[in-house]
C-alpha cells in the first residue's frame, strides 16, 4: 500500500467513524469535554473573584505574587501529573478519597494547569483598565462594588481569552490526565465506552496500537474543538469591537 | 557560536534527509512489553551487539502492535508471544524462519483479600467465572497485545463476556496495568515475568492468586515466545542478515543459557526451548 493511500484510507474511515456518532468516538469526546470544562469552570470560579482581589488590593509581596502567578501559568503537564498522583495515590496525604484513575483526578489535575492561565490573563486584563475609568466610577459616586463591576465590565474581552485559553491548555494536554486518569474503557454490553478516556490518551493509545483511523478521527474532533473555541472568541471579539465603535 | 550553528544545522539537516552513509549496522526488533520490561532483553541484546556491531533497536509495544509495525515494514525482526497471529504473519507471507524460543506462564494476581475467593484454584476458567459473578474489579490490558489474546481466549473458553463497570480496558502494557491493578487493587491476568519484576516496588501487594503450569497450575495458560525475520521479499530495505543471526544467536546455545540463567531474586522469568 503506497503512503498516500494508507493515509487516505486512514482519513476516510475517520471521517465515516465520526459521520456515524461512533459510540465509543461519541463516549470519548464526552469524557474530554466533561473533564476539561468542569476544570475550567472551577477555574473560572477560584480564578476570577482571586483576580479582581488581586488587581484592586496593594500588600507587601505582590509583585512576587504576580511573578508566582506567570510561572504557574507554564507548569509541564506531566509534572503535574506526578504532583496530583503523589497527592492520591492509596498511601499519599488524600489516598483514603480513592480519587486515583477517576474523573475526578484528572479534573483535578486540569484545574491545577488552567487555574493559573485564567488567573493571570484575567489579573492582567483587569490590571490594564485605565485609572481614569475608575476615577470618572468614583466621581459619580459609586460605591466601591460599582467600580469594581464597571473594571470588570471593561475588562469581560480579556477575561474571557483568559478563560478560552485555559480551556486551550485543558484540552490539548495529555501528561497529566495520562497519569492521573489511567486512560480507562468499560465494556457495556458488547461496546466499549470511555471511563477516563480522553481525546488526547485516546490518540495516544491508538496511534500505539496501530489504529490509525481512530487516532485521525480523534484528531480531527481536537482540532476541531480548538477550532471552535477560537471561533468563538474572534466572533465576540468582532462584536464588542464593533459595540465599542458605536459608543 | 559558529560551532553552535554548525551543530543546529546538522542536526536540522539530518532531520529532513537520511545520513547517505550507513556507517552503522542497526536490526530494528518489534516486540511485547513483556520481553522489555522484564529486562530480558538487556541481557541478550549487549552479547549479541558486541558480537555482531549492530545496534539492536528495541520498540517494546505489544504482540497485535508489534505485528502491525513489522507488517508495514518498520521493522527487521519479531520477537512475540501469541502462537496463533505468529503462523498466520508467516503465512500471509510477512516472516520467514519463525522459532520457538522459549516459554514462561500466565498468572492470575489479586489483592491477598480475595474477594472473588480465586486463590489456588487449578482451573483458570473457573477462576474467571467467580470474578465474573463477583463482579470484582478487574483490569484487562485492552490493546491487543498477546496477555490480552489470552485473557479474551480464557474469557471465551469460560463462556463469558465480560461486561460492565467492574471491567476496566485501560490499553497500556503490562507494568502500567500491574501499577493500576495495584493501585486500585483489582485483579489482573499478567505474565509471570513481569509480575516478578513488579513485586519487590514500593507499596505492591498484589499476589498470585491462580498459578500457571510453571508452577503446576492450568496448562491452558501456557505463554510461549516466537521470534520471526521480516521476509525481506516483501520489504527489500529489511535487515534480514542481522535478523537471522539474531535468531541464530538466541536460539543458540550461548542465546538459550542467558535466557535460562535470568532470574530476578532467585526466581527464573523465562525457560528456553529452542
Amino acid at each position: 500500500m503506497g503512503s498516500m493511500e494508507f493515509l487516505y484510507e486512514g482519513f476516510i474511515k475517520a471521517l465515516k467513524l465520526i459521520i456515524s456518532l461512533d459510540p465509543y468516538v461519541l463516549s470519548v469526546t464526552k469524557v474530554q469535554l466533561a473533564v476539561s470544562g468542569t476544570a475550567v469552570v472551577l477555574g473560572t470560579l477560584t480564578a476570577i473573584p482571586l483576580a479582581i482581589l488581586l488587581a484592586f488590593t496593594k500588600f507587601p509581596g505582590k509583585a512576587m505574587s504576580q511573578g508566582l502567578i506567570t510561572t504557574a501559568m507554564g507548569l509541564p503537564p506531566v509534572g503535574v501529573g506526578l504532583f496530583v498522583f503523589l497527592l492520591i495515590t492509596r498511601r499519599g496525604p488524600l489516598g483514603f478519597l480513592d480519587l486515583l484513575y477517576t474523573p475526578s483526578a484528572m479534573i483535578l489535575a486540569q484545574y491545577i494547569l488552567a487555574t493559573p492561565i485564567i488567573l493571570g490573563v484575567s489579573l492582567s486584563a483587569l490590571e490594564e483598565v485605565p485609572q481614569k475609568i475608575k476615577d470618572m466610577a468614583f466621581s459619580l459616586g459609586g460605591r466601591y462594588s460599582d467600580v469594581i463591576w464597571i473594571v470588570v465590565k471593561e475588562a469581560k474581552l480579556g477575561i474571557l481569552t483568559g478563560i478560552l485559553a485555559g480551556f486551550g491548555r485543558a484540552i490539548a494536554e495529555v501528561g497529566a490526565i495520562l497519569t492521573v486518569g489511567g486512560n480507562i474503557v468499560h465494556i457495556i454490553g458488547s461496546q466499549e465506552v470511555s471511563y477516563t478516556r480522553t481525546l488526547t490518551t485516546a490518540i495516544t493509545v491508538e496511534a500505539r496500537q496501530g489504529n490509525i483511523p481512530e487516532a485521525i478521527a480523534f484528531g480531527i474532533i481536537l482540532i476541531s474543538l480548538a477550532f471552535i473555541v477560537n471561533v468563538v472568541l474572534v466572533n465576540y471579539v468582532m462584536r464588542f469591537s464593533k459595540g465599542y465603535e458605536n459608543v | 557560536m559558529r560551532k553552535l550553528l554548525l551543530a543546529i544545522l546538522i542536526l536540522t539537516l539530518g532531520c529532513i534527509t537520511r545520513p547517505p552513509i550507513q556507517s552503522n549496522c542497526k536490526l530494528v526488533m518489534a516486540t511485547t512489553t513483556s520481553t522489555y520490561d522484564s529486562g530480558l532483553l538487556d541481557q541478550l541484546n549487549p552479547v549479541f551487539q558486541e558480537k555482531y556491531h549492530c545496534t539492536v533497536e528495541v520498540i517494546a509495544k505489544g504482540t497485535g502492535a508489534a505485528l502491525r509495525i513489522a507488517k508495514e515494514g518498520n521493522a527487521d525482526l519479531i520477537f512475540v508471544h501469541s502462537r496463533q497471529r505468529e503462523e498466520a504473519f508467516v503465512a500471509e507471507g510477512y516472516g520467514v524462519n519463525r522459532r520457538d524460543v522459549m516459554y514462561n506462564d500466565f498468572v492470575i494476581v489479586g489483592p491477598a483479600s480475595d474477594p472473588a475467593g480465586i486463590k489456588g484454584l487449578k482451573n483458570v476458567t473457573e477462576a474467571f467465572r467467580r470474578i465474573y459473578e463477583a463482579q470484582v474489579p478487574f483490569y484487562s490490558r485492552g490493546d491487543n497485545s498477546g496477555t490480552h489474546e489470552k485473557e479474551k481466549t480464557i474469557w471465551k473458553l469460560a463462556g463469558l463476556e465480560p461486561s460492565g463497570k467492574w471491567y476496566y480496558l485501560l490499553g497500556m502494557g503490562m507494568g502500567e496495568t500491574l501499577t493500576i491493578a495495584n493501585e486500585k487493587q483489582g485483579y489482573t491476568l499478567t505474565d509471570r515475568g513481569t509480575y516478578l519484576k513488579w513485586k519487590d516496588k514500593p507499596g505492591f501487594t498484589l499476589q498470585i492468586l491462580v498459578e500457571g503450569p510453571v508452577k503446576g497450575g492450568d496448562t491452558r495458560l501456557m505463554n510461549p515466545y516466537g521470534i520471526i525475520a521480516v521476509n525481506p521479499k516483501v520489504y527489500s530495505n529489511v535487515n534480514y542478515e542481522m535478523a537471522m543471526a539474531y535468531i541464530a544467536f538466541v536460539t543458540s546455545l550461548e542465546g538459550q543459557e542467558i535466557i535460562k540463567n535470568y532470574t530476578i531474586n532467585g526466581e527464573h522469568l523465562f525457560y528456553p526451548n529452542a
